[in-house]
């Protein structure tokens, strides 16, 4: 046995590229949906074989909020909801990275709401990945925007009975040029949507249904994480460009996933070079086009 | 460093005071500008966004203060010097992100235009009642630098000097202003570029794989690393360690929050600036900041004339705070009197360090006007007795 964990020591972890190794073990429970999840954003930028110099990853806070914390590329941990708006300063301040948003359902779209809408509405050169549990996490199991009618939280004990936000809808309605659903089952779809995410400018969001398995599936009775898994595998109806009115999340009824949007649409920075121009003529120096060579 | 003469308006102006604070910070090399419109601090950001397009910089008004403050955080990361401004409510919202810059230690400037407050107050009237909320507004412990100009013309310079500071210091640094020198409009000569001298951001030395963000120099200070230059570093909000690690103990805390006030109480005579008037000698010692060291000009001019002796401390830096001036002051004179439209808030700092050594004395009111001088001339006469 003890032969054996050796052997096991000396491979190297084929993320370790794109983890930081010496913050391993992550706090993430065992069987949480964020390690199939952060194992596709490694995969995908391993994939797309980007100058990884060159990608950033800005969180907010909770359980998926410290993704960043583990990736090995510039990483900025935020306050709780503000990952979007930080990311926008560092976009604009260097337009030639990659920055990608990683945050949990209620940092992105509850307290992060309003930063959610307005910036798809700018269609800023993001990639935002949210990864929904249904719950807030990291505080102990509380009613999230995202929670289904009747399902149990800590702070809806007798079911909950607000109606939950489409995210995808959401996302769409606001201004995104690329919205994706899938669950933290989906690995091979899900890489790929967060590569054409990452690839495409403008504001895209990739919503990753995740299972939390000591909070949601413990106060509802669901099982194990695996179970949700089985649940995923059983219940996820791929759909690709299905009517967004129709994708609400009920509780333990069937998913729809796939993608929804790709379409093409000036980005933030692609408008203030328009607009500028407009103004100033050819006395006008297009913003962020000298980025990056300096 | 010299400032860069494609930023610079040189030639002598006539400007309201928030005019002069967007040319102080263009002038400063600021590239980044986020905001949200509100009284009476808009003239700022519309300055700005006006100047921006053609000097190479990004104005973006925001959906919020929250987002405001967290952009200008994030464009900092990025390496463009970045700003904001507000006033009142505001300035509440962003005392949020405050904090984040705070705790991660990103240069930046945020102004607050002082109105009459609590809540939505006097938004259109002066007031000088966020100063504590400047010290202690985000929650934890930490030392702030917060600047005081009284006119349109050190509005400019302050502005100047607020960028040096926050890249010299490493941190957010607030500009207290207020409705009054905000919206006075007179004369402002702004320099040649090349007499305008700015502070050069701090980047490591070191190779990345061998830099830390939080490895302090000798000066307490800790250089920044780069953004997109293969550093991969980490920073968060989160109490942490040199690596910028998340350690949750009580030892790191001590540790992270000891740095953050030693950084700036070690440095402190580097960054405190007073402008004395007639202090030698003096039996009677008047502080103020902001337009309320104007005000008090005539009301002294009339007691120095009636033969008292009435020195000025006018504070161009209110946060940290004078301590070491203020208990010197209080061990020679009879009495300290503090002007500020509000009732008390720098006053007991003032009366906490002179340590019951003199007589100290407030005339404060709640803002919506400047100060009458009759009253301070009257308090100067109370002094005497």
């Amino acid at each position: 046995m003890s032969v054996r964990v050796n052997q096991v020591a000396e491979e190297q972890h084929p993320m370790e590229k794109l983890l930081r190794m010496d913050r391993i073990p992550h706090i993430w429970c065992p069987t949480c949906g964020l390690g199939t999840t952060v194992t596709a954003l490694a995969t995908a930028l391993d994939q797309l074989d980007l100058d990884l110099d060159h990608v950033a990853i800005v969180s907010g806070i909770g359980c998926t909020g410290r993704v960043a914390g583990y990736t090995k590329l510039d990483s900025f941990h935020t306050t709780h909801g503000r990952a979007i708006p930080f990311a926008v300063g560092l976009h604009i301040a260097r337009p030639d990275l990659k920055v990608i948003v990683f945050s949990g359902d209620g940092d992105l779209i509850s307290i992060g709401g309003n930063h959610f809408i307005h910036t798809a509405r700018r269609n800023v050169d993001l990639t935002v990945i949210c990864v929904n549990n249904f719950i807030y996490a990291m505080t102990g199991g509380q009613v999230a925007p995202t929670t289904p009618i009747t399902a149990r939280s800590a702070t809806s004990p007798y079911g909950n009975y607000e109606h939950p936000f489409n995210l995808p809808l959401l996302a769409a309605s606001s201004g995104a040029v690329y919205v994706a659903r899938w669950t933290a089952l989906h690995i091979r779809r899900l890489t790929a949507a967060i590569k054409e995410a990452i690839t495409k400018p403008g504001f895209s969001f990739v919503e990753v249904i995740a299972p939390c398995s000591t909070l949601y599936a413990r106060l509802n009775k669901l099982g194990s994480g695996l179970d949700l898994m089985k649940f995923y595998h059983d219940h996820s109806v791929i759909r690709h460009g299905a009517d967004l009115t129709e994708i609400d999340i009920d509780y333990q009824a069937n998913l729809v996933v796939g993608k929804f949007v790709d379409i093409e649409k000036p980005t933030y920075l692609d408008c203030l070079n328009e607009g500028n121009k407009r103004a100033f003529g050819d006395k006008y120096k297009a913003y962020g086009v000298d980025h990056g060579n300096e | 460093m010299k400032a860069d003469p494609k930023n610079v308006l040189t030639g002598s102006h006539y400007l309201d005071g928030n005019h002069a604070c967007a040319e102080g910070a263009i002038a400063a090399g600021c590239k980044f500008f986020a905001g949200y419109p509100i009284t009476p601090s808009t003239e700022i950001a519309e300055r700005v966004s006006r100047r921006f397009p053609l000097i190479g910089g990004v104005f973006i008004q925001m959906e919020d203060e929250l987002a405001s403050m967290a952009a200008i955080l994030g464009a900092s990361s990025g390496g463009a010097k970045s700003m904001s401004c507000t006033s009142g409510p505001g300035f509440s919202l962003m005392m949020e992100n405050f904090g984040l810059g705070m705790m991660l230690e990103t240069p930046c400037v945020l102004v607050n235009v002082q109105r009459g407050g609590p809540s939505t107050g006097l938004p259109t009237l002066p007031g000088q009642a966020d100063m504590m909320q400047a010290r202690w507004g985000s929650h934890g412990d930490y030392e702030v630098i917060a600047l005081a100009p009284d006119s349109p013309q050190e509005t400019f310079e302050l502005a100047v000097h607020a960028f040096n500071l926050s890249e010299k210091y490493r941190m957010p640094v607030l500009i207290m202003t207020d409705e009054c020198v905000g919206h006075m409009t007179e004369k402002v000569v702004i320099p040649p570029a090349d007499e305008i001298e700015l502070t050069e951001r701090r980047y490591t030395d070191k190779k990345p794989g061998e830099a830390w963000p939080y490895e302090e120099g000798e000066d307490g200070i800790a250089p920044l690393l780069p953004v997109g230059k293969g550093y991969k570093f980490h920073i968060t909000g989160l109490t942490h360690d040199h690596r910028g690690y998340p350690i949750i103990n009580a030892e790191a805390q001590h540790q992270n929050v000891r740095h953050l006030i030693d950084k700036v109480t070690r440095h402190a005579d580097d960054i405190i600036w007073l402008q004395e008037d007639q202090v030698d000698g003096a039996e009677i010692v008047v502080m103020a900041y902001g337009i309320s060291s104007r005000v008090v000009q005539p009301a002294i001019a009339r007691a120095r004339k009636e033969g008292l002796k009435v020195g000025l401390v006018k504070m161009v830096t209110v946060w940290p705070f004078c301590e070491k001036r203020v208990r010197e002051l209080a061990a020679k004179v009879k009495a300290l009197i503090m002007v500020e439209m509000n009732f008390g808030q720098v006053f007991r700092e003032m009366d906490r360090c002179s340590a019951g050594k003199c007589r100290t004395y407030l005339v404060g009111h709640a803002g919506g006007t400047v100060h009458n001088p009759e009253d301070i001339y009257k308090t100067i006469k109370e002094a005497a007795k």
